[in-house]
């Protein structure tokens, strides 16, 4: 057996977490794409759709469209029916957000690293993930 | 992550002086501005504010939290749509349970000090920012307006931060608040479009929809026809490329602020991409705007005004309206302010298009308050944002046609369209 690569990304909030790993390379609104009654993706045109995201850790490129994104992940995080982390392939200021009033809010560390493009791509065919602390991602 | 110079009066906030609430919203304005490598904070003259839109208990615990704490905002401060039409949600079907805390949260957006405008186009009743001048918006359509028509700066405000940024009068000094961002990146170049297409409203939202989709996040120029846009026009122009494609700056050359000429919107710099967009692609993009219904499909709402519907387009409609009789299987729904309803009062155009059977709600829309009965399936618009999100966030079959194309569907009770403009 290989011995899995350690990534290093840039922590925009930090702390840590492992978990389940759900990837996907397009970008999602959580506004109009994400359930947060049942963390259930339901844009029907993304890859993801039908796919739950609550308790896994999500490797997503980036957020995309509505504004509205933060509060529907905020109300996901109170229900528990958030991810419980977040690899991004760019900097995601949404996500971040989202995260750091999370924790003023209730408390709960989500963290969110945002990693370089292809270390984002090694992501694909990884079943678990944990993320530590310093940004340091390493897949299982 | 950097460090962030901050002012005296930032600190001051910072320690929780000035109240609990100015901390919370101080606090993360700071964490925001190491977020995006902002080095600095910048003063703002002015806000307008989506985290009004309810989502749950945690958007309004987060509202009252702010609000508890002693926060006052300290700009000019606009507030987008609500969760509810406060007097009007019984006639529709929106639970008790959802109206209730909806209600509270706009209680404390006000509490804060915020004008109770309750509008996605705030710049159609209030006082609009100047070119370059700093304001901290929400609301995609809003944002976009704000930037390319009006030529003030705004970043693109993701709910929660926007409110932070009007309670402390900071924002993080990154993105669109800079010159060097506002710059062309994409050339969109309209010579192929038909004239005949070009005259009428509906090239509008389409045109930015597919613009949506070519630029993806990056700031287009458009250039190469000969048109005179009024503002209704490029208010759904934005609001489409917004939807489709995260945008929220454009330029025109000669029609906006910062693009007199071709080289300044590009701040002499070229063009990364190029598109050429003509008939074809246009019909594609008003074909992908409709999801689940096409021609002479039943139909039983008609809805308009996302963004906002304006006076001039009460205007248009009344005159489409007048002396025609409705079919009673198709409702008729108008989106709008409590503003922009005062002033079609005055002006007589509420009157023709009430007798014609239109419907009005105020403060909010069909994406932000759940208001349609189970029995309303079939929609059709105007607006390419409510085609846009409709079918995902509604789960609702829609057709997009032009205000004239709905008009006539309205009286006819199935979707009808007017091709002419779209055939070569």
């Amino acid at each position: 057996m290989t011995p899995s690569p350690t990534l290093v990304g840039c922590s925009l909030v930090p702390g840590s977490v492992e978990a389940q790993l759900l990837y996907t390379s397009e970008p999602l609104s959580f506004w109009g794409g994400y359930d947060a009654r049942s963390g259930e993706v339901i844009d029907r045109r993304h890859q993801l759709v039908g796919q739950n995201g609550a308790g896994h850790i999500m490797a997503i490129p980036a957020t995309r469209g509505s504004s509205t994104t933060t509060a529907v992940l905020l109300e996901a995080v109170r229900r528990g029916t958030a991810p419980v982390g977040f690899l991004t392939r760019e900097p995601d200021s949404f996500l971040a957000l989202a995260a750091i009033v999370a924790a003023e809010l209730y408390g709960r560390v989500l963290p969110v690293v945002a990693l370089d493009p292809l270390d984002f791509d090694v992501l694909r065919t990884a079943d678990r993930v944990r993320i530590e602390e310093s940004g340091v991602v390493i897949p299982n | 992550m950097s460090s962030i110079k901050l002012a005296d009066r930032d600190h001051t906030l910072l320690s929780g002086e000035a109240g609990e609430g100015p901390r919370l919203a101080m606090s993360i304005v700071v964490r925001m501005a190491q977020v995006v490598n902002a080095p600095e904070l910048l003063d703002i003259s002015g806000a307008h504010i989506d985290s009004s839109l309810y989502q749950g208990p945690a958007t309004l615990e987060f509202a009252e939290r702010l609000a508890d704490g002693g926060s006052r905002v300290q700009v000019p401060t606009t507030l987008n749509v609500s969760g509810v039409d406060v007097d009007g949600w019984r006639d529709w079907s929106v639970p008790e349970d959802w109206a209730g805390p909806a209600r509270r949260q706009m209680e404390a957006y006000e509490r804060m000090g915020c004008e109770p405008t309750w509008t996605c186009a705030p710049y159609q009743t209030q006082a609009r920012p100047v070119l370059g001048e700093q304001v901290a918006w929400g609301e995609s359509s809003a944002i976009i307006f704000a930037n390319s028509v009006l030529g003030a700066r705004t970043e693109r405000y993701p709910d929660l931060l926007d409110i932070c940024c009007a309670v402390t009068g900071r924002a993080p000094f990154a993105g669109l608040h800079l010159t060097e961002n506002r710059k062309g990146q994409v050339l969109i170049d309209l010579a192929r479009v038909p004239s005949k297409l070009a005259d009428d409203p509906a090239f509008y939202p389409v045109l930015g929809h597919w613009i949506g989709l070519q630029a993806a996040g990056r700031n287009p120029v458009l250039d190469g026809l000969s048109v005179q846009p009024e503002e209704d026009d490029l208010k759904a122009l934005g609001a489409a490329m917004a939807s489709s494609g995260s945008v929220a700056l454009f330029h025109w050359v000669g029609h906006t602020p910062e693009a007199p000429d071709i080289a300044t919107a590009f701040q002499e710099t070229e063009p990364v991409e190029c598109f050429s967009v003509g008939l074809e692609d246009l019909r594609e993009a008003r074909d992908d705007l409709g999801s689940g219904l096409s021609e002479s499909d039943g139909l039983d709402l008609v809805v308009l005004g996302s963004p906002h519907f304006s006076l001039s387009e009460f205007k248009r409609l009344a005159a489409l309206v007048q002396g025609r009789e409705r079919s009673p299987a198709v409702r008729m729904l108008i989106t709008t302010s409590r503003g922009v309803r005062m002033l079609a009062h005055k002006a007589g155009y509420l009157g023709i298009v009430e007798a014609f059977g239109a419907e009005l709600t105020v403060d909010t829309c069909i994406l932000t308050t759940p208001m349609l009965p189970d029995d309303i399936r079939r929609l059709m618009t105007n607006s390419a944002k409510y085609a846009y999100y409709a079918p995902g966030l509604l789960e609702r079959a829609v057709a997009f046609g032009s205000l004239r194309d709905c008009v006539e569907s309205a009286v006819i009770g199935r979707v009808t369209r007017d091709d002419g403009i779209w055939i070569v």
